[in-house]
């Protein structure tokens, strides 16, 4: 699976899609990939929730792992995606076209210190994938 | 020789620990009953070992023999003999849960059973495979509720009518929850405890509000406002429930609980000294992530033939590691299967059956009581099958009068409600019936004027 170029990744393995003032939040394939199966998504924030950069926002359970999700950037959640709670798989089948969390962006500035595509491509290379 | 440390690894070990010895490990054991010389007779051949050991038995008085009016959390039930000709079949004799079910169909079905009994039982979704005891069950919900909320609501509110025992073990396990605060409401002053005052203490970082159903006292309440209240505030609720009094009585399910535990031991387990028993643990279908212990499920093969395994086992301990709800990884195999075969021996007409005796018992012994000088019944209507007596002398004394005559009395209350002074638990069950009720009043009578 090609590495969508629009989208910045954090070293844990987190994507964010920013659009203006709010960004979409998810998990990279390379995640979805090394957790296998994936068959819970739980949320620990509410909508209108306040986080913290690297702040854990979510645990994804896989049949041999549990993981914890870290939020990229500072924010507030503005919208969480609940199809996930019924339909994890479509972690596995789709990570970049599911998202865990619409936020919104509390400091811009902090997305310059995240990958683009071309960097964590590499950054998974090294990881041997 | 099986040596699973070398020593530098010991040595790694304690430093890591900051301790100089092995012996260190054990400072909290008292000095005298640390490495105690064993001064050991010779050996003995066996018939001897026997008759000795045996001798030592005859100092142990059982129910066989004696009437039992003591209850407080563990209850002298009738056990049919089904249900031991069942339990000791070689086949079922492991302690451990079944995780391979090519080769455990048997035991994983009979789990998958009792925990469909439960849910019956309780009116509630859900059930585990089975805990240790009541009162680890409870501990359990209290995590469960706490993992619920991902810790943001951190108060844990339990009635004073709890059975002491289960609020102390709450206590010992969630000692390690470092920001959790656990609260008991309802000290009643100079009478027994009121269930509902826990209502004023339910705020916004309620995680829990654990009552006790009959309470320790054997007062029976509906719960049903309490819970309403508690949702209001977004709290959950659990109950502590005797599993025979749920034969008659409206089940927390019904009243709407979130979570039911309880101690099993009276559904076909025997008294035997404090243990083994068997707690069990059911909740609202909405909780299943965080339900502590194992789940067994039904499913098909390949070939479309029913099969049961373990499920959900994403959410235990080897999987989830440091984020799991619970460190429970096993359940109590036997013990369950035990009640399993009770419950569905008896069905469920038969439970209702015992349930009813236990209550016309226990109201039949309330009204002699009531009528004997000196004596006074604290427990108020309407009661399941315990009841309080207040005595015109020590239950100590009483209880030596009644031991005398082959009965075990009831379970002092005064060292743990300082209140009830010269106060007596006691318990009725199908076996303590009219004949043996009148007994006990005519000793209790006979106590009062010597």
């Amino acid at each position: 699976m090609s590495t969508p170029k629009d989208l910045k990744f954090s070293e844990s393995d987190e994507w964010i899609k920013v659009k203006g003032s709010t960004a979409l939040i998810g998990i990279t394939d390379f995640a979805q990939n090394q957790l296998s199966d994936i068959v819970y998504v739980e949320y620990e924030l509410d909508i209108d929730d306040d986080f913290e950069k690297d702040e854990t926002v979510a645990t994804i359970e896989s049949v041999k792992a549990a993981a914890d999700i870290h939020a990229p950037i500072a924010g507030t959640v503005l919208e969480i995606n609940e199809t996930l709670i019924d339909n994890p798989e479509h972690l596995n089948d789709d990570p970049y076209g599911s998202w865990l969390f619409k936020i919104a962006i509390d400091e811009p500035s902090e997305l310059d210190a995240l990958m683009d595509a071309e960097t964590y491509d590499r950054f998974c290379e090294d990881r041997g994938e | 020789m099986f040596t699973p440390h070398t020593d530098a690894e010991r040595k790694e070990m304690l430093t890591a620990l900051g301790l100089n010895s092995i012996e260190e490990l054990f400072s909290d054991v008292p000095q005298q009953f640390r490495f105690p010389a064993l001064d050991l007779p010779k050996g003995m051949n066996e018939m001897f070992v026997r008759e000795y050991v045996e001798g030592f038995s005859q100092a142990n008085i059982s129910t066989k023999e004696f009437i039992c009016f003591l209850g407080a959390g563990a209850y002298d039930h009738y056990i049919p003999s089904a249900v031991d000709s069942i339990l000791r079949r070689g086949e079922f004799f492991t302690a451990y849960t079944p995780y391979q079910p090519e080769i455990s169909q048997g035991t994983l079905q009979t789990i998958f059973e009792f925990q469909t009994l439960i849910c019956n039982l309780t009116s509630l979704e859900v059930s585990n495979a089975s805990h240790y005891d009541g009162a680890t069950a409870a501990a359990e919900a209290c995590i469960t509720a706490y993992s619920h909320f991902h810790g943001k609501r951190k108060k844990i509110l339990l009635s004073s009518a709890i059975n002491p025992q289960y609020r102390e073990v709450v206590h010992t396990y969630l000692s390690g929850i470092q920001d959790v605060t656990i609260e008991t409401i309802g000290d009643g002053q100079n009478s027994l405890p009121d269930p509902f005052a826990i209502e004023g203490s339910i705020d916004e970082n309620t995680a829990l509000v654990m009552v006790q159903y009959p309470d320790f006292f054997g007062r029976i309440y509906d719960f049903s406002n309490l819970i309403e209240k508690a949702h209001q505030k977004g709290a959950l609720v659990c109950l502590i429930v005797n599993p025979t009094a749920l034969g008659l009585l409206k089940t927390p399910g019904e009243m709407g609980a979130d979570i039911a535990v309880g101690e099993g031991q009276p559904l076909g387990i025997p008294l035997s000294f404090g243990g083994p028993y068997l707690g069990f643990i059911a909740a609202k279908k909405e909780l299943v992530r965080k339900l502590s212990g194992r789940l067994v499920g039904e499913t098909v093969d390949k070939d479309g033939k029913r099969g049961y395994v373990l499920t959900l086992t994403a959410r235990e301990q080897h999987i989830r590691r440091e984020k799991a709800t619970s460190n429970i990884c096993s359940n109590q195999g036997l013990m369950a299967l035990a009640a399993t075969v009770y419950m569905s021996l008896l069905g469920k007409t038969g439970i209702r059956q015992v349930s009813n005796l236990c209550y016309q018992n226990a109201h039949y012994a309330a009204q002699k009581i009531t009528q004997l000088d000196g004596f006074k019944v604290l427990t108020s209507e309407p009661f399941f099958h315990e009841i309080v007596i207040q005595c015109p002398t020590s239950v100590e004394h009483i209880n030596h009068h009644l031991l005398e005559e082959g009965i075990l009395g009831g379970y002092a209350l005064e060292s743990i409600y300082p209140d009830l002074k010269d106060c007596m638990l006691l318990a009725f069950t199908e076996k303590t019936n009219k004949e043996v009720i009148d007994v006990l009043c005519d000793i209790l009578k006979e106590s009062n004027h010597d």
